[in-house]
This record gives structure tokens, C-alpha cells and sequence, in this order.
């Protein structure tokens, strides 16, 4: 029969019984090892009493379908489920190190370090968003990092996985998640958006920056519907240091309706490690809340009304593509151009909540010291960036749909690849390099980043006339 | 042991022979046939012959209302339906026709039940069409896992820890491990005439040991099978259901 209670030193399925590490109300954790393997392992197992709350079971065995099916560096790598006829339990890797919680204590923080920490949790949430998981419950408990610096996402117990029943869905009265951190359609019990984490990160970039909680902790239903209809203090209002970038960025994450947060977890990342590219707009000026006029006229509509009408179908993560153009203003002539930027226009046509990113590389000097003006003494970068703007002003695209990068490198190709990496890049489109001389002397730099990169490439050359 | 789950033929003879390709290649154990073999399609006698040779090699196939109707003429049946039937009766041979008389309404092995309607009145044929009916044809048996057909749209449904119906549409090829300590019930598409807006032959697999159920997808060449209908005189309206998978 099932127990919470394990004894150290018991072996259970194979697995040697280590220390008692962590008793939460949900579930235990223990500390456990298989004979013959060092790797250090953590064995969850539910806390499950008489008449108790379905919730912890059903949690549990979402947890138990879900867990096998993730992969990669930002979640837990999966080893083993117990029967539930015998002694539920999960055995997942242990990581080494605390959750963000220890944190809270040394709120706040410079708002530049938790941009920086956010990007990285960012980056673990568009992971598990391309898997088809919803996480729905992130908070600071719920978030580790490997010594390498990847946010790692633990505890699954809520999360919505596309592929799999949802075994929650009809379940509860109450909306299930973490209450300084549900978003507000989690609270009308919409399961199936990706943006309901994105919410939840705003909320924890907000108390990181602030050291206060955007909605408070409240206790009751009644409570957490008021985030529905009350906007939080502008976070620059409590600490006038804070840039209004940030600003900007957590206020369009706690935006009420989705379509009005990021789109997707990569273009959030992507604002936060390029705050110079951010669009700024009303939210970053805002200093007072919502007026009591627009308040009252917010609660004179019924509440589902606020929020957008939830996803028919969990749409794919790749709906909300970031495509790089990379330009090389240096050899390239009007036709290569133009016929880059119709390549781009029909890519994004098909995706309105794609963002295009701009890039130049200024290739650096291997040996001799770079200057930063040219000979008539302009500014080399912002000549690159002048030309980027001219590149792209024929797109026609809106405020906060394109920025524009210029990358110094010696390789252009490493620039690129790196540029891709680091920002969730989905897309990569090129021009080929015209002159086959030089090709033939320089190495072809789309043939590199082709080869290489970690998504889509498409390599746009004029067409070859056969004479 | 892979079970595959195969249902709602419906005298598709193609069809059936693009699921048992997959199959094959998927290296399938054991063939579950839940019903409806004959009825709407050109090929009933065919289609009737090459399960009773799956038969020979061990695979389970219970009776559907189509099958029953053959019969007896009294089954409750829509105007195309009956049509269908009536065309059908004398194209099957006393060998084909026995062999329908002689299957069971249900079929169990282990903890799973085979069934092609509803599980708690078999012979009623009633459809399991949400959430709602599936908890009253779970709570009606003892086993863990009901594989039905009848409705020709592929869903999943689990009666939670608190008794209540959790209905998924599936993915197809994205596995689902069926828990074993709640009870499923799943409605295989049909093989040969699909109407969920996908042509392609639908039918599951099921892993007993890894309990893993995964809808799967058979393409195959739908035009032909339409074809064979017309050239037969079957009513135009089956065609356009095959080709349009709705």
C-alpha cells in the first residue's frame, strides 16, 4: 500500500533510500541512488491521505504522464515511475543548488540582474512551450539553475502537456495554481495558453525589481479575480530608479488579455538581453494606476470579458517565429536587396506574431587596432545601424516588430550562429555572396551558418543567368 | 505485446490493407477488429475474408451493428445505411454471412474490454459521443481499459480520481500511457470511412506492457476505394464521405 514515510536505507524498486530532503504538502522528496550508479537522484512521492483534496493525486499522475515525455537541459531528466498499485513515487535527476526561493530575502533587485535572470528562465519556458507544455504554475520554488547557467523548470504537477488528457481540466471548482502568480484566464480556468507563463513571469520579475507582489497573495477566489479588472502600481512609481524598458517589458507581460503579452517566451527573452531595442510605449512612461472611472467601467462588463476567448487548439510555438535577416551592407547590390526583402516579407507574411531582427556584422581587424570612426570620422556603428533602417524601412513593419543589431566579429559566420543561439532565433535568412572570386578566397558565409545553424536557413541569390 | 485496434471497416477493403501494412511494420502482435466490417463500402466479401484470416492468426473481432444487420433487417439504420446494407446482403457469401452471425458482442482480454458501441448496453448500439457517455459505458464495467468504435472520430476519454469523464482529442503518434490505476475508455476513428476531416485509415495501438495507446494515421489510395464505390452504384454521397474524410 501506498506511503508517504520512507526509511533510510530501504531499497524500493531498485533504488537505495537516501535522507529525507524535503516534505512539502503535496509530495516528499528523498534523496536515493541505484547500486552501481554515483549520479545523485531525488524520488518524489505524493503525500496522499484519506479523503484528502483529489488535487494531489491528480497532480501526481499528471506529473507521472508528463515527466517522460520532456527533454532537454531545462527541465529534470526523467528516470523512473512506481506503480500506483504498489508505492507511487517519481525518480527524476537531483540538481545540485536551491530554488529561486532563498532569494526573496535580498528583494529587491537591480532591475538590469533580474532582466538577466528572466531571460534565462525565458529561455527554459519557450523550451517547454515547443514540447507543447504549458507550465502553469512558475514561480520562484518551482525554478533551479544548472551550474552551466540554464534555468531548469521542476514540479509538473499543473502543467498541461498538448499531447496528453488533462486530467485537471474538469476536475476542480477552484483554479489551480499559485496565487501572487495565475494569470488572470487561469483564474477564469483556461488550461491551454502558453501566455498564462509568460503572466506568471511578469509577476516575478515585478516583486524581483520591486520586492513587492503585483496582485498581492491573496487567499480567495474572490481575490484573485481582482487582478481581472485592477491594474498593479506602476513598478516606477515604487522605485523610480527602475529603466523604462523594464518597465515596459513586465507591464506588456502583465497585460490582462494575452494577445496583448509577448507572444511567445523567445521574443520576451529576446526584449529582455536587448533592452536598447525595446519598443517603448505608454506602459513605460505610466506612473499611476488605472483611473477609478476606467476601474468601475472595467467591473460594469462581466469578467470573462476581459480576457481573450482561450485558444480553440494550443497553437504551436512556432506560429511566433523570430526570423533573422542578416545584411551585409559592404557587397551587396539593389537587386540582392530587394530581393532579400521580398524573401523576409514572405516569410512573415504568413505569421503576424513574428519579429524580425536586423543584423550586420562589422567584421573586426584580426591584427590591427580597430577605430571606431572611419576616415571622415562617422561613426561606423551607427552608419551600419543607419543602413539597416534603410534596409528595412520597405518591410513597412510596425514599432516592436523589428530591431536592428550590429554585431562585431572577426568571423561573421560565428557572428551569426551566435547571435541565433543566444536569442531563440527560428529562422535565418542570407544573402549568398555575389562575387564567386571572392567566395572562392573568403569562404562562403551562408554555406557556414547553413550547415550549422540551430534552425531554418534560407539562402536568397539573385538568379544566374546561363550565358 | 502490441495490440493494434482496428475498426469501422465498412467493406474497405483497401484500407484495411493499409492499416495491416503498418502493422506489419510497426510489428504488431495481435489484431483487434472492433466491429462494422461490412456496410457502406464496395468490397464486402473481400473485406469479410481477409479478417476471418486474421482470425486463423489470433485476432480478436467482435461484432458491430452494421455486421448485425445483415441478418436482421430490424436494426434501426438511416436511409443510406439501409441502402447500403441491402446492396450488401447478396454479395457475401454463406461462409462470409456465418462468420458475421458468429461474433460476439464483446471480447476480453486481461484488464481490457472490446466492444464496438457503448459498453454498458452493447446491443443498443448507442454512441459514445462525449464525456457524458463515456463515464455511464465506464462505470457500467470492470475493466481498466474499453476499446469501441461506432462514432468514426478518434477521442480519449479518463474518469478521473474524482469520478468524472476528462475527454482528449488525441495527436496522432504522440503515445498516451493509459495509468493503470484510472480507468479509459477509447473510441478507435474508423478504417474505412473516417469523419473527423482526415482521409487517411485511422486505428490505434496499444503497448500492454508500457500501456501506451497511440492513434495512428494509415494513408491510402482513397480515390480508388471512391471509385469502387461509384462503379457498384453505391449512393454518391459515400464517396464524397471517403474522399472528404467527413
Amino acid at each position: 500500500m501506498a506511503r508517504t514515510r520512507l526509511e533510510t536505507g530501504e531499497t524500493l524498486d531498485g533504488f537505495i533510500v537516501g535522507e529525507l530532503i524535503h516534505r512539502g504538502g503535496m509530495a516528499h522528496l528523498w534523496g536515493v541512488t541505484r547500486p552501481g550508479d554515483a549520479t545523485p537522484l531525488l524520488m518524489k512521492i505524493p503525500v496522499l491521505h484519506e479523503g484528502e483534496d483529489p488535487a494531489a493525486i491528480v497532480g501526481f499522475e499528471m506529473e507521472q504522464m508528463i515527466m517522460p515525455r520532456l527533454k532537454g537541459v531545462h527541465v529534470p531528466r526523467f528516470v523512473a515511475n512506481g506503480d500506483f498499485a504498489r508505492q507511487p513515487f517519481i525518480v527524476m535527476e537531483r540538481l545540485p543548488g536551491e530554488t529561486l526561493l532563498p532569494r526573496l530575502e535580498k528583494l529587491p533587485l537591480p532591475a538590469e540582474e533580474v532582466a538577466a535572470l528572466a531571460a534565462r528562465i525565458a529561455d527554459a519556458l519557450e523550451a517547454l512551450h515547443k514540447q507543447g507544455v504549458v507550465h502553469l504554475d512558475l514561480k520562484p520554488s518551482n525554478i533551479m539553475f544548472r551550474s552551466s547557467g540554464e534555468a531548469v523548470l521542476i514540479d509538473y504537477g499543473l502543467a498541461r502537456h498538448r499531447d496528453l488528457p488533462d486530467l485537471l481540466q474538469e476536475e476542480f471548482r477552484l483554479p489551480y495554481g499559485t496565487a501572487p502568480y495565475m494569470a488572470p484566464e487561469q483564474v477564469l480556468g483556461v488550461r491551454n495558453d502558453r501566455r498564462s507563463d509568460i503572466f506568471a513571469l511578469g509577476c516575478l520579475m515585478y516583486f524581483f525589481a520591486t520586492s513587492v507582489r503585483p496582485f498581492g497573495d491573496p487567499q480567495g477566489l474572490k481575490g484573485l479575480k481582482r487582478r481581472l479588472w485592477r491594474d498593479p502600481v506602476p513598478p516606477r512609481r515604487l522605485l523610480p530608479d527602475i529603466p523604462p524598458w523594464f518597465q515596459e517589458i513586465v507591464l506588456r507581460c502583465l497585460e490582462v488579455k494575452a494577445s496583448r503579452r509577448y507572444p511567445s517566451a523567445a521574443q520576451l527573452a529576446f526584449d529582455l538581453r536587448n533592452p536598447s531595442q525595446v519598443a517603448l510605449t505608454d506602459r513605460s512612461g505610466k506612473l499611476k494606476q488605472d483611473s477609478f472611472f476606467t476601474i468601475l467601467k472595467r467591473k460594469s462588463d462581466p469578467l470573462e470579458s476581459q480576457i481573450d476567448r482561450p485558444p480553440g487548439t494550443e497553437a504551436s510555438a512556432t506560429d511566433t517565429p523570430i526570423v533573422a535577416v542578416a545584411i551585409n551592407l559592404d557587397d551587396m547590390d539593389g537587386q540582392l536587396a530587394d530581393n532579400l526583402r521580398r524573401t523576409a516579407k514572405r516569410i512573415l507574411e504568413g505569421s503576424p506574431d513574428a519579429r524580425l531582427a536586423c543584423l550586420n556584422v562589422l567584421k573586426l581587424n584580426r591584427i590591427a587596432l580597430d577605430q571606431t570612426l572611419d576616415e571622415d570620422g562617422n561613426n561606423k556603428h551607427v552608419q551600419r545601424l543607419v543602413g539597416l533602417k534603410d534596409w528595412a524601412h520597405g518591410l513597412g513593419l510596425g514599432a516592436g516588430k523589428v530591431t536592428f543589431h550590429v554585431l562585431e566579429a572577426i568571423d561573421p559566420a560565428e557572428a551569426i550562429l551566435d547571435h541565433a543561439r543566444q536569442n531563440n532565433i527560428d529562422h535565418i535568412i542570407m544573402g549568398a555572396r555575389a562575387n564567386s572570386a571572392l567566395r572562392k578566397i573568403l569562404g562562403s558565409v551562408s554555406g557556414k551558418v547553413a550547415a550549422e545553424a540551430p534552425c531554418s536557413v534560407t539562402v536568397v541569390r539573385d538568379r544566374q543567368s546561363a550565358d | 505485446m502490441l495490440l493494434a485496434l482496428i475498426s469501422d471497416i465498412h467493406a474497405n477493403d483497401l484500407a484495411l490493407q493499409a492499416c495491416l501494412r503498418h502493422c506489419a511494420a510497426l510489428g504488431v502482435g495481435r489484431i483487434v477488429v472492433l466491429g462494422d466490417i461490412v456496410g457502406y463500402g464496395a468490397e464486402p466479401e473481400a473485406t469479410v475474408r481477409r479478417v476471418s484470416g486474421l482470425v486463423e492468426a489470433g485476432a480478436i473481432v467482435v461484432l458491430g451493428n452494421h455486421d448485425q444487420a445483415i441478418d436482421t433487417p430490424s436494426v434501426q439504420m438511416n436511409e443510406t445505411a439501409r441502402r447500403a446494407i441491402a446492396w450488401t446482403r447478396p454479395r457475401l457469401s454463406e461462409t462470409s454471412r456465418a462468420f458475421l452471425r458468429g461474433l460476439p458482442l464483446t471480447c476480453t482480454l486481461d484488464n481490457f474490454l472490446f466492444v464496438h458501441a457503448d459498453a454498458s448496453a452493447p446491443a443498443k448500439w448507442k454512441y459514445v459521443t462525449g464525456a457524458a457517455e463515456a463515464r455511464i459505458s465506464m462505470a457500467a464495467v470492470k475493466a481498466r481499459v474499453t476499446f469501441c468504435g461506432h462514432t468514426h472520430v478518434p477521442m480519449l476519454y479518463c474518469l478521473t480520481a474524482a469520478a468524472k469523464a476528462v475527454a482528449h482529442g488525441p495527436s496522432v503518434d504522440r503515445p498516451v500511457p493509459l495509468l493503470e490505476q484510472r480507468q479509459w475508455l477509447a473510441v478507435i476513428g474508423a478504417a474505412g470511412q473516417p469523419r473527423d476531416g482526415n482521409p487517411a485509415a485511422a486505428f490505434a495501438t496499444f503497448d500492454t506492457v508500457s500501456r501506451e495507446l497511440t492513434f495512428r494515421r494509415a494513408p491510402y489510395d482513397v480515390e480508388a476505394a471512391a471509385a469502387k464505390l461509384r462503379a457498384a452504384g453505391l449512393p454518391e454521397a459515400l464517396a464524397l464521405r471517403l474522399l472528404q474524410g467527413k
